[in-house]
């Protein structure tokens, strides 16, 4: 391997840090807040990406088909829940809440979608098309179970993931799409040394995406809110912090993270229904890095898992997939070695 | 008509429908029965280890795919027959097994299931990037199973070798799970503090409980090669790892009928869909996947315990285990008892024991004898660091700074589980039982220590002889707390003070040197604690040398010989119980300044 290759190599590396990096930010964000294992955030990647393409050819995006049924049937379960608590009054909010506000999005694409757009409108609508389905789909999925253990959420979350893999085919069908790159051409970094600039738009939304959620968490009330919630959640709902409310917030944030991820890996990547786990998976090896509690280490994690990647592609294609999980396992022992060794009590878990 | 009889003529008549199902079905029927019957092994093995011992697994359809292709590979590369393949098959796999679970089972909570998910995904990459295992073609004309001449080429021929090796695994399963270390499995859920006061290795017994579920795995995936005769990376996917989950949960995880029902409704389901889909839609594929995954979900939300706990609420039988009527038995040779060091010799010597944690310091060089025969109380206000002094003696806990003597060896840097095995028994502050167990079973744990039988001789039911010294001795102990009769009555049932009896008895059937009580009387009744200060009393007669925590004075100041008191983490006082009450530090401790 020269240098040439290696340079090469390591901006490849860069630019799938970059996905990992918005991925791993949100899978964080979502256990710490929730204690779910998001597993199924490679799917919606997948759904936004996906969406995208079919704007790019002009047809109608079957997102807004899959929203409507996703809020249907929310709303269905929310007012029966309702009526059945006798809570009459709730009904307008929710049926405002979890079918109206949801279908919002669907508005404009519906009326924009099956002509040439630019591709910024395009962008921006499969982007706020894929918002609400995270939200929806933990309502239905997670919210009532949202006390079970820790175990029996990441096992919902693994059935969540082959339930939007079947989905994804029934909606979306068993073709791949690969979306338009934003920017043609290269820039010379160093002498003799070029990138494209849509690794360089990669990697710089990815960095601008992750600063935004820094200063958000750190210097909004809403985003304390998420953190409080994240270290101590009794404690956070004595001082009036509603779980349900965050975890909902929460969802909404990694929805629309999901969203740019499948937005910036559509063009270099071809995405098929089913290749959201792989690509959520490799955000977990970072996440896990990070401990599942560390912004910052997971930063790390997910150039590692970056790097790792490209240079096991170059040395042999087929088993790159295989290295980078392998990659886990290591990760899994350290973090555990670091990790408090209260395994007593917490291993008692009702499944 | 007792429920063991119900049970076992349920089993016989569940034995009896199958052995006649090749002759009244079709080949259809048949060879789904075999599905049914090799996910059965699977899922028998997850039952052990996800559902009673609570070690979840993702991978599971791995180490079928293991075996399958090992055999698959040994019988069209070489030609040797299915039969020498098996040893093969179940070698490789069981090895895989200890690898993976060596590197992986110390994981705590939710890391180690994610590590499941990762070596599941990783295999059957593998298994579609090699070479020699033909890649995602698979291998195909892999040889039958055959008896002499004969080839068992039909589904009708394979049916009973596969459903004769489920009946030998569910046996297996069942006595496992009756037997001493089937106790150490079902108690390892709820963490490792308890397994290690008695003496039990929770690492050793999640190992050999993990390699046990692969290789029952591996007998299906040997099986699938040799029926299907043709193997590829797919079924042995994540995707199919999840729907072995999914039948465990289906049956209720803890119980081994459960993988039966959970094998039998799951694959009849699926297969019902897969003839009626197609009628109404032409997704029909893809509805599956979507339909099975959201009963899954429903299943999560509504019925945990799975369908069979839905359905045999009302008919549940009470006894968790079927035991013979004891008083019937010729009478067992008790099991061997530990020499007890005369009265009088020093056993226990902590000097200047320190524990730190972070800026908190809960015990401050805290030092102290105590000679064997003793009984010694370890009084104090809440918060002066007893129960971490407690946790400190017994390996629970790790010095920050001084020594521990035991009998005579340095025991500071011991684990808890080599002092426990020493002859140091305890209680816990908070009862520490499994609750869903039974009385005696809860009992016997303690005397983990004092048998030898692993899993094979108790999966063989070769380990009666013991097994009843066993139960004998709990039941001797029960008896000592004044439970008689109530030793198949669930632990949990019982009011808080009993259950702190039963740790007593538990900690006894260790047959302990040192008796270590954390608050023993907390809870009792006055009759219950005149009762459980004579049987104190006994023990020291006997010579048990007994360490205890407790806030009753009336009680502490009755029994023990001498009294520590602690205060603020550090020793305030040491002397006769008279002297303690006399004693100005002491009273002002507990009083504050006016006394």
């Amino acid at each position: 391997m020269t240098w040439d290759i290696a340079l090469i190599l390591s901006v490849d590396g860069l630019a799938g840090a970059a996905i990992y990096l918005l991925a791993g930010l949100g899978l964080v964000l979502v256990f710490s807040v929730t204690r779910v294992i998001f597993v199924p955030f490679g799917d919606i990647a997948v759904f936004s990406a996906l969406t995208l393409a079919y704007l790019e050819a002009q047809r109608f995006p079957p997102t807004i088909g899959l929203v409507a049924v996703l809020a249907g049937l929310t709303v269905a379960k929310e007012v029966v829940t309702l009526i059945r608590r006798g809570q009459f009054r709730e009904l307008p909010r929710a049926v405002l809440g979890w079918g109206i506000l949801p279908m919002v999005p669907c508005l404009p694409a519906f009326l924009l979608a099956g002509r040439e757009l630019p591709a910024l409108v395009a962008i921006g609508l499969a982007l706020i098309l894929v918002v609400p389905i995270v939200p929806l789909l933990a309502r239905l999925v997670f919210h009532p179970i949202s006390h079970a253990s820790t175990l029996v959420l990441l096992i919902a979350a693994l059935v969540l993931h082959f339930l939007l893999s079947g989905l994804g085919l029934l909606f979306f069908g068993p073709e791949g799409f690969r979306t338009q790159p934003f920017l043609n051409g290269m820039v010379e970094l160093l002498p003799g040394f070029r990138v494209s600039l849509q690794v360089l738009l990669m990697v710089g939304t990815s960095l601008a995406l992750a600063a935004l959620f820094f200063l958000a968490f750190e210097r909004t009330l809403v985003g304390k809110a998420l953190r409080a919630t994240a270290v101590n959640r009794v404690g956070a709902q004595l001082v009036g912090i509603r779980p349900a409310t965050t975890a909902t917030l929460t969802y909404t944030v990694v929805s629309l993270l999901a969203g740019f991820v499948g937005i910036l890996i559509a063009p270099s990547t071809t995405m098929y229904y089913d290749s959201g786990l792989i690509i959520g998976l490799k955000a977990f090896v970072a996440a896990i890095i990070g401990g599942l509690s560390s912004y910052p280490l997971t930063a790390l994690g997910a150039i590692a898992v970056g790097m790792l990647e490209s240079f096991a592609s170059f040395w042999n294609g087929a088993m790159k997939d295989v290295i980078v999980f392998s990659l886990l396992i290591p990760a899994l022992l350290v973090r555990s070695h670091f990790s408090n060794h209260s395994d007593d009590g917490s291993d008692e878990e009702e499944v | 008509m007792s429920s063991l009889t119900s049970q076992r003529l349920g089993i016989l008549a569940v034995v009896a429908g199958l052995a006649i199902v090749p002759w009244v079905f079709g080949s259809f029927t048949v060879s789904l029965f075999n599905d049914i019957g090799m996910a059965a092994l699977v899922v028998l093995g997850l039952v052990l280890l996800s559902g009673v011992a609570g070690v979840i697994s993702f991978g599971h359809a791995a180490f079928v795919g293991i075996a399958a292709y090992a055999s698959a590979w040994l019988s069209t590369e070489y030609a040797i027959s299915p039969w020498f393949g098996l040893p093969f098959a179940l070698g490789v796999t069981a090895l895989s097994a200890l690898v993976i679970g060596a590197l992986t089972l110390r994981l705590g909570g939710h890391y180690l299931p994610l590590s499941t998910i990762a070596w599941g995904l990783v295999v059957p990459l593998l298994f579609g990037n090699m070479a020699m295992l033909g890649r995602h073609s698979g291998i195909s004309d892999i040889a039958p199973l055959s008896l002499g001449d004969w080839q068992l080429m039909t589904a009708e021929s394979a049916f009973y070798i596969i459903w004769i090796l489920v009946g030998l695994v569910a046996t297996f399963c069942y006595h496992l799970l009756n037997s001493r270390m089937g106790r150490a499995v079902r108690a390892v859920r709820g963490g490792n503090v308890l397994l290690a006061s008695f003496g039990a290795n929770i690492f050793h017994v999640r190992l050999m409980l993990f390699v046990l579920s692969a290789v029952f795995a591996a007998l299906a995936g040997w099986l699938y090669a040799h029926t299907n005769r043709f193997v590829s990376p797919a079924p042995f996917s994540l995707h199919v790892s999840i729907d072995y989950m999914f039948m465990m949960v289906v049956g209720g995880m803890t119980q081994l009928t459960g993988a039966l029902a959970g094998a039998t409704i799951v694959i009849a389901v699926k297969n019902v869909l897969q003839d009626l889909l197609p009628l109404v839609s032409r997704h029909a594929a893809q509805i599956q996947a979507v339909a099975f995954s959201t009963l899954f979900i429903l299943l999560l939300h509504h019925a945990r315990g799975g369908i069979l706990s839905l359905a045999s609420k009302m008919a549940r039988v009470k006894t968790p285990a079927p035991t013979q009527m004891h008083d019937a038995e010729p009478p067992v040779e008790p099991l061997p008892r530990r020499s007890l060091p005369d009265k009088g010799q020093p056993l226990l010597s902590v000097e200047a024991a320190t524990k730190r944690f972070k800026g908190l310091v809960a015990v401050n060089e805290v030092s102290f004898h105590v000679k064997s025969g003793e009984m010694v109380g370890l009084i104090g206000p809440n918060g002066a660091g007893k129960s971490t002094m407690f946790n400190l003696m017994t390996g629970t806990l790790q010095l920050s700074s001084g020594r521990t003597e035991f009998m005579g060896e340095n025991i500071t840097r011991r684990s808890q589980r080599d002092i426990a095995l020493m002859g140091m028994a305890r209680t816990f502050q908070h009862v520490k039982l499994r609750p869903q167990m039974s009385v005696l079973d809860n009992v016997a744990l303690g005397a983990h220590a004092r048998g030898q039988c692993g899993m094979l001789r108790a999966g063989f039911n070769l380990d009666t002889e013991e097994e009843r010294r066993i139960h004998a001795e709990a039941r001797r102990q029960i008896a000592r707390i004044g439970l008689e009769g109530q030793e198949m009555e669930a632990a949990g049932n019982m009011p808080l003070g009993t259950q702190r009896l039963i740790e007593i008895a538990r900690a006894l059937a260790a047959d302990p040197v040192l008796l270590i009580l954390d608050e023993p009387a907390a809870g009792l009744r006055k009759a219950e604690k005149q009762a459980l200060a004579d049987l104190l009393s006994r023990l020291r007669k006997e010579g048990v040398t007994i360490m205890i925590v407790e806030h009753d004075m009336d009680f502490v100041m009755k029994l023990v010989d001498r009294l520590i008191v602690m205060n603020f983490g550090t020793k305030l006082f040491e002397g006769d119980p008279q002297a303690a009450r006399a004693d100005l530090g002491v009273r002002e401790a507990y009083l504050g300044h006016a006394a």
